[in-house]
């Protein structure tokens, strides 16, 4: 069932579409703001509310990468792997973050505190390398930069 | 030189609230709009020439006038602008959402009014975080102040503006992809034609513009076609927001007159080549645009000289290849993004591109043979325009053919050495 304050949310956005199946995108988003990542029952959950089918919707979900349905750390990492940061050193800090972290790309620290995702071009070309921790752009990166930032969220 | 687009940005500061904008002059062109008839807007769109900022350059006055106007028009009409901005290299929409969000609402109530629409959508990629915010708390001081809503300034015109924020995937840009997206689909692109102008958003006349072309419009009402015509140094009308990344001393991001020259922007604003590092060529528009080499620096960046220069002006967002580079390593990690970002709606692109990334892994690992050249010419060829839904193929298809055309020699040296001479 969605939560009092999911269906609250969910209903704020209602009038910017003439239809419920528009608002699946907005509606799983705040569904995984809620309970971090999409489970099953979330699908179901806002399928339920939208009057959608829930294969459908799960056919939706797995477009969008920022719709996570696996589990995610408390703080997720997207590092900027497209070409003007991977010309000025993304395969270095990858080394770098991925031994921090002792994770690979795609996995969850087993403190569950980080998942470290690749994304695609972060819109900081001239800063680069580029990562994003949660909602947050952090630029001109380099191995000594990301221990002072990886401290701050620890 | 005027700076129309950016002269209320101060990159690092907050963007002016309501009241700063108005002081600054903002505002007036709605007013000024809402006077004339929407066919009188169209007329002073349509003489200053100005053209697409999305990539492809299409005249923008002339898309409006493809929307059915009139009583018997379909209902709602929707105008939506594209900030899905996910060109690996680009970042001059992300400058303008977050240094000038009343820039953006006021050119599209202006071009909401033109067309006629009713509904009015911002199509926000998710990663730009600040932007929503303050286009946020922007849209609420429009509405409030009557510029948004019903009877705007007390004319008969209404409209309604809602932030949309997507959910990720880089064909979501793709405008017809964008419309499948904004309904709550998978975003898969449409047929084209009918083009959404016609049969948009839930069938309904839409008209798609990106941040960057929406942004000029209140500047081409208030000081007129002529001016906006003089602000450039070419055929095609206004300034450009030009960026440049890589191996440059001072990369960043201009507004600058349209059709200055690449070697200026090079040279003079991104401070030329760091120290220790050539300059071995540049993706002049993003990563779906042709290489350009040393000996093409002088063409003027505008869509017709970049056209006749063998390669195009897209989104304005140079990409610096320097020597200390491996293109073929560029190559392989572009065409993972195209492959990895292809929507697998169409054989030659889901299927072919994940062939060519194979392939440029193996010449990239040492492994590559000659033939293996021949196969990604025929794969860039099978990429090209006509053989898919969507432009995205197709944009896969420049860097390629125009590496393996002007990198030729680093290929073979691939092959001949079996490893990468920079690793
Ligand atoms: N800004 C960014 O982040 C990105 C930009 N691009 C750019 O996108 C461009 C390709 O975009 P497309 O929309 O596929 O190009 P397109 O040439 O099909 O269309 C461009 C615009 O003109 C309109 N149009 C074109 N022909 C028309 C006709 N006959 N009648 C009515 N309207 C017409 C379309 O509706 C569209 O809005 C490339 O040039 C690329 O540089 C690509 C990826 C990302
Ligand atoms: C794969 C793909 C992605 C695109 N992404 C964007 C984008 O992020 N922003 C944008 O303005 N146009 C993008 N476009 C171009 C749009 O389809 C469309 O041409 C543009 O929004 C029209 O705006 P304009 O007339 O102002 O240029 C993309 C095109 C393709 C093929
Ligand atoms: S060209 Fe590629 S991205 Fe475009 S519709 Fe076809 S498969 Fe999808
Ligand atoms: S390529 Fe990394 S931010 Fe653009």
């Amino acid at each position: 069932m969605l939560s009092k304050q999911e269906k609250q949310q969910i209903e704020a956005k209602v009038h910017h579409y003439p239809n419920k199946r528009a608002l699946s995108l907005e509606a799983l988003k705040i569904v995984q703001e809620h309970r971090g990542w999409v489970t099953d029952e979330g699908i179901a959950d806002v399928a339920e509310a939208l009057q959608l089918r829930p294969a459908e919707l799960e056919g939706v979900a797995t477009f969008y990468n920022m719709i996570f349905r696996k589990p995610v750390g408390k703080h997720v990492i997207l590092l900027c792997d497209s070409v003007s940061c991977w010309i000025m050193g993304y395969e270095r800090l990858r080394e770098h973050l991925t031994t921090r972290l002792g994770v690979g790309l795609g996995e969850t620290s087993v403190d569950q505190q980080f998942t470290l995702l690749p994304n695609v071009c972060l819109g900081a070309c001239d800063h680069a390398p580029v990562m994003m921790i949660d909602n947050a752009h952090y630029q001109d990166l380099d191995a000594g930069k990301i221990d002072e930032i990886l401290a701050m969220y620890r | 030189m005027e700076t129309p687009l950016t002269n209320n940005i101060s990159p690092g500061k907050e963007p002016a609230d309501l009241r700063q904008y108005e002081n600054a002059g903002g505002y007036a062109a709605v007013r000024k709009a809402l006077r004339l008839a929407p066919a009188e807007v169209m007329a002073i769109v349509e003489e200053s020439n100005l053209r697409g900022r999305g990539g492809a350059g299409f005249p923008t006055a002339k898309k409006w006038s493809f929307v059915p106007m009139g009583d018997d028009a379909p209902r709602p009409k929707y105008l939506i602008c594209n900030a899905d901005e996910m060109e690996p290299g680009t970042f001059k929409d992300r400058l303008l959402l977050e240094g000038d969000p009343h820039q953006l609402i006021e050119g599209m109530i202006i071009s909401a009014y033109t067309v006629q629409a009713d509904v009015a959508y911002i199509f926000l990629r998710w990663a730009y975080k600040l932007a929503a915010e303050r286009l946020e708390s922007a849209l609420a001081e429009a509405y409030r102040q009557g510029y948004l809503g019903k009877n705007i300034l007390g004319s008969e015109y209404s409209l309604e503006l809602h932030l949309h924020v997507s959910a990720g995937r880089y064909i979501c840009g793709e405008e017809t992809a964008l419309l499948n997206a904004l309904e709550g689909k998978r975003a898969n692109p449409r047929a084209k034609p009918p083009y959404p102008q016609v049969s948009g958003l839930w069938g309904k006349p839409t008209v798609v513009n990106s941040v960057e072309t929406l942004c000029n419009v209140p500047h081409i009402v208030n000081r007129g076609a002529a001016w906006f015509k003089n602000l450039s140094r070419s055929a095609d009308g206004g300034t450009k927001l030009y960026g440049v990344s890589g191996r440059v001393k001072k990369p960043g991001l201009w507004e600058l007159p349209m059709g200055t020259p690449i070697r200026e922007i090079l040279e003079e604003h991104a401070g030329g080549m760091q120290g220790g590092y050539r300059f071995r060529g540049l993706l002049p528009g993003g990563a779906s645009t042709n290489f350009v080499v040393a000996d093409q620096l002088d063409v003027a960046m505008d869509f017709d000289s970049m056209q006749v220069a063998g390669s195009r002006l897209g989104t304005g967002a140079m990409i610096i290849l320097d020597d200390k580079t491996c293109p073929v390593g560029m190559l392989l990690n572009l065409e993972h993004f195209f492959a990895q970002e292809s929507c697998g709606w169409c054989t030659p692109c889901w299927s072919g591109l994940s062939w060519i990334e194979q392939i440029l892994q193996g010449l990239e690992e040492g492994s590559g043979q000659s033939s293996d050249l021949e196969r990604l010419q025929s794969h860039a060829r099978l990429l090209g325009p006509g053989h898919t839904f969507c432009a995205l193929a197709p944009g896969a298809a420049e860097p390629l053919q125009s590496g393996l055309k002007h990198f030729g020699d680093d290929f073979h040296r691939h092959i001949r050495e079996k490893r990468c001479p920079w690793r």
